[in-house]
C-alpha cells in the first residue's frame, strides 16, 4: 500500500482505511449502504488525487465520524399507505395528539380495561395503594417540614442553648440561668427582642367563678407576642406588660367563658392570684414547638414568689429557665454566637475555677428552622434528629411508588404478547409508532388517573387513622392550587413512568413477524421483568426485616426491668393546701383501704426533674465534683410506694431522726463513686452533710427507656414536693380505688379539679418515638408486600396462561399436579430467594446503624433473616400457587382442543 | 403546514439539486456548495438534508449509473418534485415580499 502524498495520480490504487470501511459497513442502514459507500469512496479518490492519500484517509475517517447520526442506522421506514397530495402545503402528517386521536386512544383504553377486568383491577388497585401511601407520607413530611413556618420571624428566631461538660461528657441543654435574658437584651445590640420563659410543665388550675379547669401555660416575656407573631384576636396588642394579666388562646377562652367576651374578666390561678384577661390569641397549630393554653407575664413570677425576686434574679448558677431571642435583620448568627459564647462564664469565673476549667459553659443560638427536625446534640454539636426519619420515610414513599410502577410495567409487558397481534394489525393498517406510543401512554395515564381518584378516596378515608397513628392533626388543603397542580403532575409522571416501558416496547414490534406468527417474546423481555420482581421483593423484604427489628427493640425496651412496679401507681400534682394537710390526707386515704402506700416526691414516678453536680464523698477527686446525679427528693415511704426492692440498707424511717439528712443511692451511683460499703458513708452537698442509708437498684426513670441509668441520689427533703404518689391496694380495681380517693382530694384540694396520672400509662408514652416509627414502617411494609403480591399474582396468571398448552401436553404425557405446581412456582421462588440475599445485608447494615443510637438494645439475630425468608417464600407460594394450581388442574382436552 | 417548513440549509440544498438538474447526487451537491459558499461542506450534513427533503417529498430519488471511481456502486440521483418547486417559489416570494417592504430608510445613508 502506498502512502506517499506526492503520488497524485495513484488515485485508483490507494484504498480508504479498512477499519473505517468495515465500521461503515456495520452501522449503515441497508438501504443507504450502497450509495453512501459509493459517495465516500468517490470522495476519497478525488481527495487522494488532490491532496494525497494520507490526507484523504484522514478526511475519510473524519467524514465518517461526522456521518454518525441516528439517520445513519435508522432502518427504512415501513412503506405505509399515504395519500398523495400534489400541493406541498397540503401534505399533512398524521398528528399523534390530535383531539380525535386522543379521543380514540381513550376509547380503546376503556375497552381494554373493561375487557380484562381482573388485570385492570390489579393494576389500578396496586397503583392506587402505592399512590395513597406516597401521598400520606407526603402529607406527613409536609407537616414535619413546615413546622413553625407560620411564625413570621421564622428566619430570625433562635433558642439560646447551653453547652456544658460534666464528668467528661459535653451536653447541650435549653436550661439557662434567670439573669441571661436581661443580659442579652441590654448588652448585645444584635438582638431585636429577647423573651425569657419558664421551661417546667405548667399545669395549673384556672378558676372562673365556681368552675375549675386544668390547663397548660407558661410564663413568658412580653416580647414573645411579636416575636412569635401570635395573632391577637381580641384585646391588648401588648398584653403581657402588666404582671397581673393573662393571655388565653381562643380555645381556652371558649372553655372558660363560652361565648362571652373574655377581655377584662378575672381568672384565678392556683387558687392564689387573680389575673385579668388582656388578650385572646389564636391557638398554635399542632406542629408548632411553642404550645400553650394560656400565657402568663414573666414579671408575675417575681410578684408571686419571694425566691425568684430575692435569689433567682441574680443567680447565674441555677439553670432552670429558657430564653428565645430574635436577631435583627441581616445579622449573621455565627458572629453573634462568637460574641455571646462566654456570657455565662464571665459571670461565674471570678468565684468558680471549676466552671472555667471543667464545665466550660458556652452559650449559642439554635435557629427555629432546626427546632423540630434537628434537635439532637452529641458532644455539643448539632447531629440531626428527627430529620433522619423524615428522610427515611421519603425514601420509603418513593420506593412504594416505584414498586407500584414496576407492577404496572410488569403486567403490561406480560400482556404484550396478547396485544402483539393488535399492534401488528394497527401497524399494517398504517398507524405510526408515535400513535401506538400515544395509545399505550394514554392507557397508562388513564389508569393512573383512575388510581389517583381511588388513592384520594383511600387517603381521605385513612387520614383520621393516620392522624391517630402519628399523633397529628393533618388535613388536606383542598383549596390549595399547589396541591392540585402537584397531584396532577404526580399522576402524569406516574402514568408516564409506568407506561413508558410497555409503550416503547410494544410499539417496537415488527408487524410482519407478529402477523406471520413467528413472533416470540424472548429472553430479552423476561430478564428485565425478573429484575423488576427482584427489586420489588428486595425492597419489601428489607422493609420486613427492618420492621421486625424495630418491634423487637420496642419490646426489648418495654420488657426492661425497671426496678420499680409501675402498675397500680398513680401520681397527683401537689398543691399548697394538699401539703398543709398532708398528714390528715394520708390518714384518710389509708383509712379507705384503697391506698396501700403514699409518698411525696419532686417528680412523677416515671421521670426525674432535677439533677445536680457538686457532691463530695470520701475518696472523691476534684474532677468528681462535676459528676451529675439525678436527684429525687422525697420523704417517707418512697420505696414502698414505688415498689422498689432495696439492695442494701433501708428506706428513710420515722424511727431515725437522723434520716432527715439521709440519702439513698442507686447502684450506678455506688459504682461511679467506687464505694465498697456504701451504707453509712458520709457525703456533702449544698453545704450540708448527708449519710447514705440505703441502696436501690437502677430504677429506669430516664426520658428514654433505652438510655443507661445515670447515678442517682434520693435525698430526704420534706418541702421539695411537686407530686404525691399513691400505690393502689392491689386487691382493689383501679377505678373503684379512684372513686374512693377522689372525695378526699376534693376535700383537701378545693381549688383544683381532681386529676391523676397512672405511672404505667405515662411510662408507655416514652415509647412514642419508637412506636411511631415501628407502626409507620409496619404500614409501609404491609402495603409494599401487598402491592408486590398483587404484581406477582398478575404475573403468575400470565405465565400460567402463556404456558397453558405446554401444561396440557405435560399433563397428557403424565405429569402430576404437584410436578406442574413445582414447575410454575420454581421461577418465582428463585427470584424471591435472590431478593432475600440482596436485601438481608442491606437491611442488616441499616438496622445496625439505627440500633447504634440506643444504649439498651438488642443484637440482631440471624433468625430474623431466616424467618423473613420463610415468610417471604410462604407469601410467594401462596400467591403463585393459586394460579399454578388453577393452570395445573385445567383439563388438557380443553387447552389442546384448538390445535 | 408547520411541519413542512423549509430550513435555510434545506433551501440551499434544494436549490443546488435544481441547479445540477440531471446530475444531482450527494458528492456533486456537496462540491458545488463548497465552491459557491467557499467553505468546506461535510458529506454527512448534505446527505442527511437530502434524506429529509425526500421525506418531505420535496425531492424524488432514483439510482443512477455505477462508476469505477465509486467502486462499482450506484449513486442516488435527486430531482426536485412539483411540491419542491412550489416550496422554493414560496420561500422566494416571502423573501421578495420582505425585501420589497423594507422601508428605504432602514438601511440608512448607504441606500439613500
Amino acid at each position: 500500500m502506498k502512502s506517499t502524498p506526492t503520488t497524485h495520480n495513484a488515485g485508483q490504487n490507494v484504498k480508504p482505511p479498512r477499519w473505517a470501511n468495515w465500521l461503515m459497513e456495520r452501522i449503515t442502514a441497508p438501504h443507504l449502504r450502497e450509495e453512501l459507500q459509493g459517495d465516500m469512496e468517490e470522495l476519497f479518490h478525488r481527495r487522494a488525487h488532490r491532496h494525497g492519500a494520507t490526507k484523504a484517509r484522514f478526511m475519510y475517517a473524519w467524514d465518517l465520524l461526522l456521518l454518525i447520526h441516528p439517520r445513519l442506522w435508522r432502518r427504512e421506514p415501513e412503506p405505509t399507505f399515504k395519500p398523495r397530495y400534489t400541493k406541498y402545503s397540503d401534505v399533512s402528517k398524521p398528528l399523534s395528539f390530535h383531539p380525535v386521536m386522543v379521543r380514540n386512544y381513550l376509547k380503546l383504553a376503556f375497552r381494554n380495561l373493561t375487557k380484562y377486568k381482573g388485570y385492570s383491577a390489579i393494576n389500578i388497585a396496586g397503583l392506587a395503594v402505592g399512590m395513597a401511601v406516597t401521598m400520606l407520607i407526603g402529607i406527613w413530611i409536609q407537616d414535619e417540614v413546615s413546622a413553625n413556618k407560620h411564625h413570621k420571624n421564622y428566619e430570625t428566631l433562635y433558642q439560646v442553648k447551653l453547652n456544658q461538660t460534666f464528668d467528661g461528657q459535653r451536653g447541650t441543654q435549653d436550661a439557662i440561668p434567670f439573669p441571661l435574658g436581661d443580659e442579652l437584651k441590654t448588652k448585645y445590640p444584635d438582638f431585636k427582642a429577647v423573651a425569657m420563659y419558664q421551661r417546667s410543665e405548667g399545669t395549673r388550675s384556672l378558676i372562673v367563678g365556681d368552675q375549675k379547669f386544668l390547663k397548660n401555660g407558661i410564663y413568658i416575656g412580653q416580647d414573645a407576642i411579636d416575636m412569635f407573631s401570635l395573632s391577637i384576636l381580641n384585646g391588648d396588642r401588648n398584653p403581657l406588660k402588666e404582671p397581673y394579666s393573662i393571655v388565653l388562646t381562643d380555645e381556652t377562652a371558649r372553655t372558660l367563658f363560652g361565648n362571652q367576651d373574655p377581655i377584662g374578666k378575672i381568672v384565678r390561678i392556683d387558687n392564689s392570684v387573680d389575673l385579668k384577661v388582656t388578650a385572646v390569641v389564636a391557638k398554635q397549630p399542632a406542629n408548632a414547638t411553642l404550645q400553650f393554653d394560656y400565657l402568663l407575664p414573666w414579671q408575675l413570677q417575681e410578684a408571686r414568689f419571694d425566691w425568684v425576686r430575692n435569689k433567682a434574679k441574680t443567680d447565674w448558677r441555677n439553670n432552670d429557665w429558657g430564653v428565645f431571642a430574635q436577631l435583627k435583620e441581616g445579622i449573621d448568627p455565627a458572629q453573634t454566637n462568637a460574641k455571646i459564647k462566654d456570657v455565662i462564664l464571665t459571670h461565674l469565673a471570678a468565684n468558680d475555677p471549676t466552671s472555667r476549667n471543667q464545665v466550660k459553659p458556652e452559650v449559642f443560638l439554635h435557629p427555629m428552622a432546626k427546632w423540630r427536625l434537628y434537635s439532637e446534640f452529641t458532644d455539643g454539636k448539632n447531629t440531626g434528629g428527627f430529620i433522619k426519619y423524615v428522610r427515611l420515610f421519603s425514601i420509603f414513599g418513593l420506593f412504594i411508588l416505584v414498586i407500584a410502577c414496576i407492577n404496572f410495567m410488569n403486567l403490561s409487558t406480560a400482556r404484550s404478547e396478547k396485544r402483539a397481534k393488535e399492534v401488528g394489525v394497527r401497524k399494517a393498517v398504517g398507524s405510526g409508532r408515535e400513535q401506538l406510543i400515544g395509545q399505550f401512554l394514554s392507557e397508562s395515564i388513564l389508569i393512573a388517573g383512575m388510581a389517583l381518584v381511588i388513592a384520594l378516596v383511600i387517603v381521605l378515608a385513612s387520614l383520621p387513622f393516620f392522624n391517630t397513628l402519628t399523633e397529628k392533626s393533618m388535613t388536606i388543603e383542598f383549596g390549595n392550587p399547589l396541591l392540585w397542580g402537584g397531584t396532577l403532575a404526580f399522576t402524569l409522571f406516574t402514568g408516564l413512568l409506568a407506561g413508558s416501558y410497555p409503550a416503547l416496547y410494544l410499539s417496537s414490534f415488527s408487524p410482519v413477524k407478529i402477523l406471520k406468527g413467528t413472533f416470540q417474546v424472548g429472553k430479552g423481555a423476561t430478564l428485565p421483568r425478573k429484575i423488576l420482581v427482584v427489586v420489588q421483593f428486595a425492597f419489601s423484604i428489607s422493609l420486613m426485616i427492618g420492621t421486625i427489628i424495630i418491634y423487637q427493640q420496642l419490646e426489648h425496651g418495654k420488657n426492661r426491668p425497671l426496678g420499680f412496679t409501675k402498675a397500680g401507681l398513680i401520681s397527683i400534682n401537689s398543691s399548697k393546701s394538699l401539703l398543709d394537710h398532708y398528714d390528715a390526707l394520708r390518714d384518710e386515704l389509708m383509712a379507705t383501704g384503697a391506698v396501700s402506700s403514699i409518698c411525696k416526691t419532686n417528680a412523677p414516678p416515671t421521670q426525674w426533674w432535677s439533677s445536680n453536680s457538686g457532691w463530695k464523698w470520701k475518696g472523691a477527686g476534684p474532677a468528681d465534683e462535676s459528676v451529675i446525679f439525678t436527684t429525687i427528693a422525697t420523704s417517707y415511704d418512697y420505696t414502698k410506694t414505688m415498689g422498689i426492692k432495696l439492695k442494701e440498707g433501708r428506706d428513710f424511717s420515722r424511727a431515725f431522726a437522723t434520716d432527715s439528712a439521709g440519702v439513698i443511692l442507686n447502684e450506678a451511683a455506688v459504682k461511679r463513686m467506687g464505694l465498697k460499703h456504701p451504707v453509712g458513708e458520709r457525703m456533702r452537698w449544698a453545704n450540708r452533710d448527708w449519710t447514705v442509708v440505703g441502696v436501690v437498684p437502677d430504677i429506669v426513670v430516664e426520658w428514654s427507656p433505652y438510655r443507661a441509668v445515670a447515678p442517682m441520689t434520693i435525698i430526704f427533703a420534706k418541702d421539695w414536693v411537686n407530686f404525691i404518689d399513691l400505690r393502689i391496694n392491689p386487691a382493689m380495681s383501679p377505678s373503684a380505688a379512684i372513686d374512693k380517693i377522689q372525695p378526699i382530694f376534693d376535700k383537701y384540694n378545693p381549688a383544683y379539679p381532681f386529676d391523676y396520672q397512672f405511672a404505667d400509662v405515662e411510662y408507655a408514652k416514652k415509647f412514642r418515638y419508637e412506636e411511631l416509627v415501628g407502626n409507620l414502617s409496619a404500614v409501609v411494609c404491609l402495603l409494599a408486600i401487598f402491592i408486590s403480591c398483587l404484581g406477582l399474582f398478575g404475573l403468575a396468571s400470565f405465565i400460567a396462561e402463556q404456558r397453558t398448552k405446554e401444561i396440557g401436553v405435560r399433563k397428557v404425557l403424565g405429569a402430576s399436579i404437584a410436578n406442574l405446581w413445582g414447575l410454575l412456582s420454581k421461577d418465582f421462588v428463585q427470584l424471591v430467594i435472590i431478593a432475600c440475599l440482596i436485601a438481608s445485608p442491606i437491611a442488616w447494615y441499616a438496622m445496625n446503624q439505627w440500633l447504634e443510637s440506643y444504649t439498651y438494645k438488642i443484637t440482631i439475630h440471624i433468625s430474623v433473616f431466616v424467618g423473613v425468608l420463610a415468610i417471604a417464600l410462604l407469601i410467594t407460594l401462596l400467591t403463585v400457587s393459586y394460579q399454578a394450581l388453577k393452570a395445573a388442574l385445567l383439563n388438557p382436552v380443553k387447552t389442546l382442543r384448538s390445535e | 403546514m408547520k411541519g413542512a417548513q423549509l430550513g435555510e440549509f434545506e433551501e440551499i440544498v434544494l436549490l443546488t439539486i435544481a441547479l445540477l438538474y440531471d446530475d444531482a447526487y450527494s458528492v456533486a451537491v456537496m462540491e458545488e456548495l463548497s465552491n459557491r459558499l467557499e467553505r468546506p461542506m461535510r458529506l454527512g450534513a448534505v446527505h442527511r438534508t437530502m434524506q429529509r427533503l425526500e421525506e418531505k417529498e420535496l425531492v424524488q430519488s432514483r439510482f443512477g449509473e455505477s462508476t469505477a471511481e465509486r467502486g462499482g456502486r450506484r449513486k442516488r440521483l435527486f430531482t426536485v418534485t412539483t411540491a419542491g418547486e412550489q416550496a422554493l417559489q414560496e420561500a422566494r416570494k416571502i423573501r421578495n415580499d420582505l425585501w420589497a417592504d423594507i422601508p428605504k430608510a432602514a438601511f440608512g445613508g448607504s441606500l439613500a
